[in-house]
C-alpha cells in the first residue's frame, strides 16, 4: 500500500519533472526552484527565528509556492542532542513552530516532523522542546528510532554512498523541508543542510567509516531532495559542536537562510561561521558533482536586515 | 468478617500488587514515577535487609515491617505481597483448572532439613563470601528476572505489533522499540528458576516456597509466635479433608486438626471451602509440629541446586560471540575492569548488594545496563554492567540511581551524576578510521558530552580525537558511535571506584555577533 502509493509519487513526481525540463529552465536542475520564485536564497537578520522566517518567505512568495494544497509535508529539523533550546544544538522551536503554520496556511494535508536522534529519542524530542512546539501547531512529530521505519533506496551515482534506509515518511511525504540548524562539527567542521541528512538515514555508521564527506554528497543525490531549506542561524554553535558544552560555545547572529539551494546555504552558512567552505570538503564535493551551487556571487540572493 | 471475605480480600489485593509489579517491570515508556515505584519495593524482604544493613538508616525498615507483619498475622506476606508467591498461585490456579481431576493437594509432610539446610547455607555462605546465593533464591529478585527477561519482550512485541498496524493508519502514538536481547547465558538462570518454580507451583501449589524458599522458611520460622493463625475448631470439623485437598501449602493435617504454621501462607482457601466452618483466622492456636523428611524430594531439590550451580558453572568457560566485520580494526581493546552503574561507588561495594533483580536494567531508557555474564567474575552474574558496544549512558538520566531497591546504586542528584567518573576514555589510534583510512570521522567526539574526546588538527585537512580523561566521566557514547570493529578505536576502561571527573572548562567565543553578511 505504501510502496504503491510511493511508486505512484514517483511517477507523478517524474512526469511532473518531465514536464518542468520540457518548458526550460534545465540549468537550475539541482534547485528546482519553483515557477514565481525570484531568489535563489533569502538572508535575514536582525529578527527573532519566527519574525524572520514570516518576512524571508514573503519574499520568495510565500509558502504556497513550494506546497500544493492537500500535500504532505515533512519537515526534517536538526533534533540530534538531549539538548534544552537554548544551548541550540537543535533548531530552534520557535522556527520550527512558524514553519509548519506556514505549511498549513498554504493547505498542507499534514505536517510531519522526526529526526534519527544521536542521545535517546524520548528524552531528546521531549527536552528540545520541539516536539511540543510541533504538535502545538498541529504537526504530527514522528519516532524515528527503530530501524522499522526505514526503507532501502538506491543511490546508483553514489560514489561511495550506493544504498542507503531512509525514513519511511521522507519516500511517503510530497514535500521535504530541510531545517538544520547552523553548528560547528568537531570533524567535518560545519553542520547545516546536507549535512542534516545523517538523520534521515538508518545506517550513519558507514558513513563515517566510508569517507564521511563522500557519503554527505553522495546522499546529496538522491531524487527527493528538498523544496527549502531553511537554516536556522539565530543562536551559533561556533565550538564544541555538534553536541556543544555550555552557554560559551554560542554566538548570537540572529539570522536566517531560506534557500532552494543546499549547496550554496551550505556554503552561506560557512561563511556565518567564519570557516572557508572550501575546507569543509562536501561543499566542494557536492559542487563538483553538479548538487548545487558553491559560487554564491552567480546566485540572485535577497539579503533582509530587520 | 465472614469467612470468605478473607480470601476475596486477599485475592483483590494481591491481583493489584502483581499487577503493579508487572507494570513497574514492563514500563517502558517510563510512565510511571520512581516515587511510587520505591513505595511498592519498600516492603520487599530481602532487598530492605540488604538496604537497612547497606545505609543502616530505619528509612531502609521495609523488613522490619514484614517481621512484624509476620509475628502479627503469620506468612501474609507470602500471599499478599511477594510477587512470586503471588504469581505462584496464578499459575498454581491454572494447573488447578486444568488437572482439576487429577490434583488434589492433601497434606504432605513437610521438608525440614530441605529447608532449613538451604536457609542455613544461604546465610552462611552469604556472611562469608557474599551475596550470590540470595541473588540466586531471592524470590523478588526472581520475579524481576522473569520480568525482564520473559515479559517485557513479549509486552514490546504486542507493542511493536500495535505501532505497525497504527502507524499503517497514520498514528504515531505507539512507537517500535527494537527488542534487544541480552547475553544469552544470562538467561540460563531465569529459565531453570521458570521450569522450577513453573511446574512446582502447576502441579504442588506452594512447595517452592515451602521448601526451597529461604524468605519463606524464615518468616515460617517467625510465624510459629504469630498471634493470628488459622485454626480448627474441633466441634465442628467432620473430618472430611476438603481443607487439606484444598491447602496449597499442603500444610493442613485434617485428622489431627491441626495447621502447619510454618507453612501456611495464609491464603484463606480452607476457611472458604469448609462446609462447616470448622476453620477461622483468629488469634492463638494450636501447637505447630514437624515431621520427617521425604528422602526422594530431598534428592530431587539437590539434583535441582546441583544442575543450577553446573549451569553456572559453564558460563566461565564461555568466550563471547564476536561478530565478522567487513573491515577489522587490530588493536584489541584492553579494559581492565568493568564499568559499574552510576551511584555504585565502586564495584566492590555494589557487587556486595545487588541482588541482580534487573529492575534498572529494564527501567534504563537507553538498555546500556546488560546483565553481567563474567565481567564481575561468576557469583556476579546478571548483575548489570555497562555495555558501550550495546548503548551508552544519557548524560541527563538518573533513573537507575533512582529505583535500586537495595541502594546497591545510591540516588545521584542530576549535577552530582554529571560529574561522576565511572570509567576512563581510551583512545587506540590504530583502529581510528582517521588514520586507517585517511578520511574524516569524528563520531566519537560528536557523541561525548564533556569534550573528553576533542579532534586536533591530522594529516592534511583531517583531524583525529584527542582525549582529556580529567574530564570524562565514562558514558560511553564515544565507544559506542566508534564505527569500526570488532575492536573500537576508542573504549571506556571501568574505575573499581568511580572517582569525581573535574568540570569542563569553557571560554567564550572570539568570534563576535555579525553586523552584516559575511556573504
Amino acid at each position: 500500500m505504501r510502496r504503491r502509493d510511493f511508486f505512484k509519487t514517483s511517477i507523478g513526481a517524474g512526469i511532473a519533472a518531465g514536464t518542468a525540463l520540457s518548458l526550460g529552465g534545465y540549468e537550475k536542475l539541482w534547485a528546482a526552484s519553483p515557477v514565481g520564485v525570484k531568489y535563489d536564497m533569502i538572508a535575514v537578520m536582525g529578527g527573532n527565528p519566527d519574525s524572520m522566517f514570516d518576512l524571508g518567505i514573503q519574499e520568495l512568495g510565500g509558502m504556497g509556492a513550494f506546497i500544493q494544497k492537500g500535500q504532505k509535508v515533512l519537515l526534517k529539523p536538526n533534533i540530534g542532542w538531549d539538548v534544552i533550546p537554548e544551548l541550540a544544538a537543535n533548531t530552534n522551536p520557535l522556527l520550527v513552530k512558524r514553519i509548519i503554520e506556514h505549511c498549513f496556511k498554504a493547505g498542507a494535508k499534514e505536517v510531519y516532523v522526526f529526526d534519527h536522534t544521536c542521545d535517546n529519542w524520548v528524552n531528546t524530542y521531549k527536552n528540545s522542546g520541539i516536539e511540543k512546539a510541533a504538535k502545538s501547531a498541529g504537526a504530527k512529530v514522528v519516532p524515528a528510532n527503530s530501524e522499522t521505519y526505514y526503507q532501502s533506496i538506491e543511490i546508483p551515482a553514489g560514489v561511495k554512498l550506493k544504498n542507503a534506509k531512509v525514513h519511511e515518511l521522507l519516500l511517503e511525504t510530497d514535500v521535504f523541508i530541510n531545517v538544520p540548524i547552523l553548528k560547528d562539527h568537531n570533524s567535518t567542521r560545519m553542520t547545516g543542510c546536507l549535512k542534516n541528512t545523517m538523520g534521515i538515514v538508518w545506517d550513519r555508521g558507514f558513513w563515517h567509516s566510508n569517507n564521511l564527506h563522500q557519503c554527505i554528497a553522495d546522499y546529496a543525490l538522491f531524487e527527493k531532495k528538498p523544496a527549502l531549506n531553511i537554516i536556522d542561524c539565530y543562536n551559533v554553535m561556533v565550538k564544541h559542536g555538534p553536541q556543544g558544552v555550555s552557554k560559551e560555545d554560542l554566538v548570537l547572529m540572529k539570522s536566517l537562510i531560506i534557500t532552494t539551494d543546499w549547496v550554496a546555504g551550505d556554503t552561506a552558512a560557512a561563511k556565518m561561521l567564519g570557516v572557508d567552505p572550501q575546507r569543509i570538503d562536501y561543499i566542494p564535493i557536492a559542487h563538483k558533482m553538479g548538487l548545487g551551487n558553491m559560487n554564491l556571487d552567480s546566485l540572485n540572493i535577497k539579503r533582509i536586515k530587520m | 468478617m465472614t469467612s470468605s471475605f478473607l480470601r476475596k480480600f486477599r485475592i483483590g489485593f494481591s491481583a493489584v500488587v502483581l499487577v503493579c509489579f508487572i507494570l513497574v517491570f514492563v514500563d517502558f515508556r517510563s510512565l510511571i514515577p520512581e516515587k511510587y515505584i520505591n513505595y511498592l519495593l519498600y516492603p520487599q524482604f530481602i532487598p530492605s535487609l540488604i538496604k537497612y544493613i547497606h545505609i543502616k538508616t530505619l528509612a531502609a525498615g521495609g523488613f522490619i515491617f514484614v517481621i512484624l507483619l509476620t509475628m502479627l498475622s503469620g506468612r501474609t506476606y507470602c500471599s499478599f505481597l511477594c510477587p512470586l508467591g503471588i504469581g505462584q498461585d496464578l499459575f498454581s490456579r491454572i494447573g488447578g483448572k486444568i488437572k482439576r481431576r487429577f490434583r488434589r493437594f492433601g497434606f504432605k509432610r513437610p521438608h525440614t532439613i530441605i529447608r532449613y539446610s538451604i536457609l542455613a547455607i544461604v546465610m552462611g555462605v552469604t556472611i562469608i563470601s557474599g551475596i550470590f546465593l540470595v541473588t540466586l533464591l531471592d524470590p523478588y529478585s526472581i520475579f524481576g528476572r522473569f520480568m525482564t527477561c520473559f515479559g517485557k519482550p513479549v509486552v514490546l512485541l504486542v507493542n511493536n505489533l500495535l505501532a505497525g498496524i497504527l502507524g499503517r493508519f497514520d498514528i504515531y502514538t505507539l512507537n517500535n522499540i527494537p527488542i534487544k536481547g541480552f547475553s544469552l547465558l544470562t538467561y540460563a538462570v531465569p529459565i531453570v528458576f521458570f521450569l522450577l518454580v513453573g511446574i512446582l507451583s502447576f502441579l504442588k501449589g506452594r512447595l517452592y516456597c515451602n521448601m526451597i524458599c529461604p524468605v519463606g522458611t524464615l518468616l515460617g520460622l517467625i510465624s510459629k509466635i504469630s498471634l493470628f493463625r488459622i485454626k480448627f475448631i474441633e466441634s465442628k470439623c467432620t473430618h472430611c479433608g476438603r481443607c487439606s485437598v484444598a491447602c496449597k501449602s499442603s500444610c493442613i493435617d485434617f485428622l489431627n486438626q491441626d495447621v502447619d504454621v510454618s507453612r501456611c501462607v495464609d491464603c484463606f482457601n480452607c476457611i472458604t471451602i469448609c462446609p462447616e466452618k470448622a476453620l477461622s483466622y483468629s488469634l492463638l492456636g494450636s501447637k505447630s509440629t514437624e515431621h520427617k523428611t521425604d528422602e526422594s524430594k530431598r534428592k530431587f531439590v539437590a539434583g535441582s541446586l546441583l544442575m543450577l550451580f553446573g549451569i553456572s558453572h559453564l558460563a566461565r568457560g564461555q568466550e563471547k560471540s564476536v561478530p565478522v566485520p567487513k573491515k577489522e580494526s587490530t588493536v584489541k581493546e584492553s579494559k581492565t575492569s568493568p564499568v559499574c552503574p552510576p551511584g555504585a561507588g565502586s564495584i566492590e561495594d555494589f557487587t556486595k548488594h545487588c541482588t541482580a533483580c534487573s529492575l534498572c536494567i529494564t527501567a534504563c531508557p537507553n538498555n546500556v545496563l546488560q546483565p553481567a555474564v563474567k565481567q564481575y567474575g561468576i557469583a556476579g552474574l546478571m548483575q548489570p554492567v555497562m555495555d558501550y558496544h550495546k548503548s551508552f549512558c544519557t548524560y541527563n538520566c538518573t533513573v537507575c540511581t533512582e529505583i535500586c531497591p537495595t541502594y546497591a546504586l545510591k540516588p545521584l542528584l542530576l549535577e552530582a551524576k554529571k560529574l561522576t567518573q565511572l570509567g576512563k576514555v581510551n583512545f587506540i589510534k590504530d583502529n581510528c578510521i582517521v588514520k586507517t583510512e585517511k578520511t574524516a570521522c569524528g563520531a566519537c567526539s560528536e557523541a561525548c558530552p564533556t569534550k573528553a574526546v576533542y579532534m586536533i588538527p591530522y594529516e592534511g585537512n583531517l583531524v583525529i580525537p584527542e582525549t582529556n580523561q580529567d574530564i570524562c566521566i565514562g558514558c560511553g557514547h564515544c565507544e559506542f558511535a566508534c564505527p569500526t570493529t570488532p575492536y573500537k578505536a576508542i573504549f571506556v576502561d571501568g574505575n573499581p571506584i568511580h572517582v569525581a571527573a573535574k568540570k569542563p572548562e569553557n571560554e567564550e567565543s572570539e568570534i563576535k555577533s555579525p553586523v552584516d553578511f559575511p556573504f
